[in-house]
């Protein structure tokens, strides 16, 4: 049975608070969770922790994370922090 | 001694490189401004606490002087930012469009930084700075006597830079740390540069990390003060620098070797100046004291002290205000404890009575703990100056300036300033730089594809069609030797050039063998043109009359050019190891008559000689080898056999296809190599048929120096290689040889190659297509590239049938055994080759070996298949 993702859109302007956000709502996910990342042109430190601390979360509760539309400034700091191998990439 | 770190230890060091390498991923982001921004406010930050951190640092350290240390903060900031402050460090750093090329800066990411108790807040601005300059993170070790005050160097840094932009976390700083933090974190796999300021322990761990690391090596840095320097400032210099902070700077003067004539004078000024100059028995004493007996290095104690609290320690009388204890020495070593380093305001001092002692002394004080450090000279002897610099091994030396604080960089030379003195090799370091920005960034390099200079050279004057030899005219010549063989001159071909010379030329010619000239008869034919005194030369004949003169006036004119070595191997004419002679003892026009219709010499840079010894054709390729004139003059081919006319007349083929598949064919060449094609497929089975038609010899006698022309700038390929090996193995004419290869050699260049040949001038592999095209300029038919290929092949080989070539090497009736033994050889020889260097296809060896046993086994008969052939 095909399974629907559910989307969280990331503001860029805020990320920490958008991805904490995420997390709270993550029970409504059917397994699948997409952040929609097309509006975030930087990620700062606090960033950085809300991801890691959203992927934890995630694995808890059986949840794969999926981001879409990460730019390539952003992929390398996921990347450089160790922090890419936790999630997959859609385009 | 990893183990003995605590699991709290270990989670505390992961946590301080974890924040480090998230910051640093953070950092990715900024853009130049950004760091410039922030750089311009840590440096701002950084002045105003100069004095509270010198102050700080004296406190804690209890070494050098306050005084200094505010200076060296202020250099460390203020001088450090005039040199980064328009350096490129983010994204595009550097641009070379004439080369292509494109620096691009990418940051390494979390730097472990040991800063010393030496210079401890001045090197933590340093590396700060840099740091954010190029969007590193740090994390900082401090030796353990000078945390306190590097802590609030890095503290105050660290705010001005997050305040302005930099991500959380940039820098840190290792608190209550020991040795095996620092090895802990020196091998961690996300540290990714160690950049070890400090003691040599520090230094050498850093480097058995097995981490990329900028250490710094000790010094001991030797001063030549040689007779022509200005006394007075040398020595108002060397106070100054070696007094600054106490003398902590590892680059400070440790021992002034003076010359014998102003050694006296010097010393007087010292203690006029205000140093302490000891007696012999005063020496022995300050030895034993600055020096452990024991290891020979410094005493702890003394290093920042003043000189006037090390004399009351040494029990030495001096007065209140001494600022240097000056001690001679008679030697360096240990036997001699004061040549070592002394990072204090106490100096050795050498009588030197000749230039060839001072610069010996030097030497070994640079060798005795001080290598690839710092060296300095006064002199205004700039030969002496050079011999200092070619002796002493340091990555700076001062000249006329103070050792410390010019090493520093910025002050009084245009050194960039550092506060890590890189010591090459001599210290252990991977670099004899002063450390700045660009040993805190990887650069890429990008690099955009740039097609290779191509050229196009000819002979300046070639004269073509009947009766062209009457340009002669035009040459007058105090002297001329002109050169042929026996069977020419017997034709009266040496009476009609004589004919065509102005009358009153002196003409002396001289006769040599019909074959591939060998070095002796090069250097006979020397001796004429010394004998002779010749200012012009005729090559009148084939290629191996004209390749003969091309050799003989390179010797004649350049007697010093090493054949052999001019015949060595390359693989890009103008990248070639062996340069050919330009100073020249004679000057020699020479004038190429062309005998033959094939071999194009008349206008090539090439020669080829015939190794006796080794029974191989070498090739000399130089365009200084160029004719100065070619006379292309069908009157001179009329009566050749037709056997000649075919073998020539192929080679002529063969010049043309493979100059137009080269990798170095151009629109410059394929003009030539095509119109030299048509010309041959027309009017050689003319020419050879019918020896006396003027229009067919004259067509094939320009095809030939046209498809020269082609050759001469895009080379040839493999049908040559083997060609060259095998006919010279086998004593077959180079025509015939080229004859046997070319259908086999056309169907394998057309084929997709093994191995491609790395040109940067061919976009896609094109040799199918440029065969495809001849095809077409010949109206050989066929509808696809494959089509036309078999189409030009059969035409060649009805062509070869026509002029009744044997299709076959086993025809020639050479046997197969004979063949199979020859071949590893001919396949040797022929890679060896330069010919094939320009082949479109890289031939493998496998690939070579296959060539010829294809030429051996031969092609089919085809329906022009003539056998009859006359000599």
């Amino acid at each position: 049975m095909a399974t629907i993702a559910v989307m969280f859109k990331i503001d860029g302007e805020g990320v920490a608070p958008a991805l904490q956000q995420a997390g709270e709502r993550l029970d409504k996910a059917n397994g699948h969770a997409v952040l929609d990342f097309s509006t975030v042109r930087r990620v700062d430190p606090a960033a950085l922790s809300a991801m890691q601390e959203l992927a934890a979360t995630a694995d808890g509760r059986g949840v794969k994370l999926a981001l879409r539309g990460v730019n390539s400034d952003v992929y390398k700091v996921l990347k450089l922090a160790k922090l890419a191998s936790r999630f997959s990439f859609l385009s | 001694m990893l183990a003995t770190l605590s699991d709290e230890r270990i989670a505390y060091l992961e946590g301080l490189v974890r924040q480090a390498r998230t910051a640093a991923a953070v950092f990715t982001q900024c853009t130049q401004e950004d760091v410039d921004r922030i750089v311009k406010q840590m440096v701002l930050a950084g002045l105003e606490q100069v004095q509270y951190l010198a102050r700080l640092a004296i406190e804690e350290t209890r070494l050098g002087v306050l005084e200094d240390k505010v200076l060296k903060n202020m250099v460390a900031t203020e001088f450090v930012y005039n040199y980064v402050r328009d350096k490129r460090t983010v994204g595009v750093i550097r641009e070379f469009p004439e080369r292509g090329l494109i620096e691009v800066a990418e940051p390494i990411g979390v730097i472990f930084s040991l800063t010393p108790i030496t210079n401890p807040t001045s090197t933590v601005l340093f590396k700060c700075i840099m740091a954010i300059k190029t969007r590193n993170a740090v994390i900082f070790s401090p030796h353990p006597n000078a945390w306190r005050c590097c802590y609030e160097a890095v503290r105050i840094m660290y705010e001005a830079a997050v305040k302005h932009g930099a991500p959380e976390g940039v820098f840190t700083c290792l608190e209550a740390h020991d040795l095996q933090d620092n090895a802990y974190l020196m091998r961690h796999k996300d540290v990714g540069l160690i950049d070890a300021t400090g003691g040599p322990g520090a230094v050498k761990a850093a480097y058995s990390s097995g981490k990329p690391a900028l250490g710094v090596g000790s010094g001991n840095t030797p001063v030549y003060l040689e007779k022509t320097a200005d006394p007075d400032m040398a020595v108002v210099d060397i106070i100054t620098s070696k007094t600054f902070d106490n003398g902590t700077i590892c680059a400070s003067e440790q021992t002034v070797v003076i010359d014998d004539e102003i050694y006296d004078l010097v010393l007087k000024k010292f203690a006029d100046l205000g140093a302490h100059i000891c007696n012999e028995q005063e020496a022995a004493l300050l030895a034993r004291t600055v020096i452990d007996p024991a290891t020979g290095f410094m005493q702890p104690l003394v290093v920042g002290q003043k000189a006037t609290d090390i004399a009351r320690a040494v029990g030495l009388s001096v007065k209140p205000n001494a600022k240097l204890l000056i001690a001679p020495i008679q030697g360096v070593g240990r036997e001699h404890p004061l040549s070592a380093e002394k990072l204090c305001p106490v100096l050795a001092v050498y009588r030197a009575k000749s230039v060839d002692e001072a610069l010996r002394v030097c030497v070994d004080v640079n060798h005795a703990g001080g290598l690839g450090h710092t060296a300095v000279i006064f002199s205004t002897n700039d030969d002496i100056i050079r011999r200092f610099s070619e002796a002493v091994n340091a990555g700076r030396i001062i000249v006329n300036s103070p050792g410390s604080i010019g090493a520093l960089g910025g002050v009084y030379n245009d050194m960039v300033p550092t506060f890590s003195f890189g010591c090459g090799t001599g210290g252990g370091n991977s670099t004899t730089d002063n450390v700045n920005v660009y040993h805190y960034l990887n650069i890429k390099r990008v690099a955009r594809r740039i097609p290779a200079h191509m050229w196009f050279r000819i002979p300046n004057q070639i004269y073509f069609n009947m009766n062209a030899a009457e340009n002669l005219r035009q040459f007058a010549s105090r002297s001329t030797v002109l050169i042929t063989n026996p069977a020419l001159e017997q034709m009266g071909l040496v009476d009609i050039v004589r004919r065509y010379l102005p009358e009153q030329t002196p003409l002396h010619v001289s006769v040599i063998p019909d074959a591939e000239p060998e070095v002796k008869v090069v250097l006979e034919g020397v001796e004429t043109l010394n004998l002779f005194r010749a200012d012009q030369i005729i090559a009148l004949g084939g290629g191996s009359v004209i390749d003969a003169a091309k050799i003989m006036k390179l010797k004649y004119e350049s007697p010093q050019a090493d054949l052999e070595e001019l015949a060595a191997p390359f693989l890009d004419i103008r990248k070639r190891v062996v340069q050919y002679p330009t100073e020249k003892v004679n000057r020699a026009r020479l004038i190429a008559i062309s005998t033959t219709s094939g071999t194009g010499s008349e206008i090539t840079p090439f020669a080829v000689m015939f190794d006796k010894q080794s029974g191989r054709k070498v090739t000399l390729a130089d365009y200084s080898l160029t004719p100065d004139v070619a006379i292309v003059d069908p009157q001179f081919v009329m009566s050749m056999p037709k056997g000649l006319t075919a073998d020539t007349g192929i080679d002529c083929l063969t010049h043309g296809l493979e100059a137009a598949v080269s990798i170095y064919a151009s629109p410059y060449t394929d003009c030539n190599a095509l119109q030299a094609i048509q010309l041959a497929f027309k009017y050689l089975p003319i020419a050879y048929e019918h020896p006396h038609d003027e229009e067919a010899r004259t067509m094939m006698h320009n095809a030939a120096c046209i498809a020269a022309i082609a050759f001469a700038n895009a080379s040839v390929g493999v049908n040559h290689a083997l060609a060259h090996a095998f006919g010279a193995r086998f004593r077959v004419a180079h025509g015939r040889a080229n004859a046997l290869m070319l259908p086999h050699v056309i169907a394998y260049n057309a084929s997709v190659p093994t191995k491609f040949m790395p040109s940067p001038n061919q976009r896609a592999y094109s040799a199918h297509k440029k065969y495809a095209l001849i095809a077409d300029l010949l109206g050989l038919g066929g509808s696809t590239v494959e089509e036309k290929v078999k189409k030009l092949i059969t035409a060649i080989e009805q062509l070869l049938d026509q002029l009744a070539f044997p299709r076959s090497i086993a025809e020639l009736g050479i046997s197969r055994e004979e063949f199979e033994r020859a071949v590893p050889d001919l396949v040797k020889i022929a890679f060896d080759d330069p010919s094939w260097r320009t082949n479109p296809r890289m031939p493998l060896l496998k690939e070579l070996e296959g060539l010829l046993w294809s030429a051996y086994e031969g092609r089919p008969a085809t329906q022009h298949a003539s056998r009859e052939r006359t000599a």
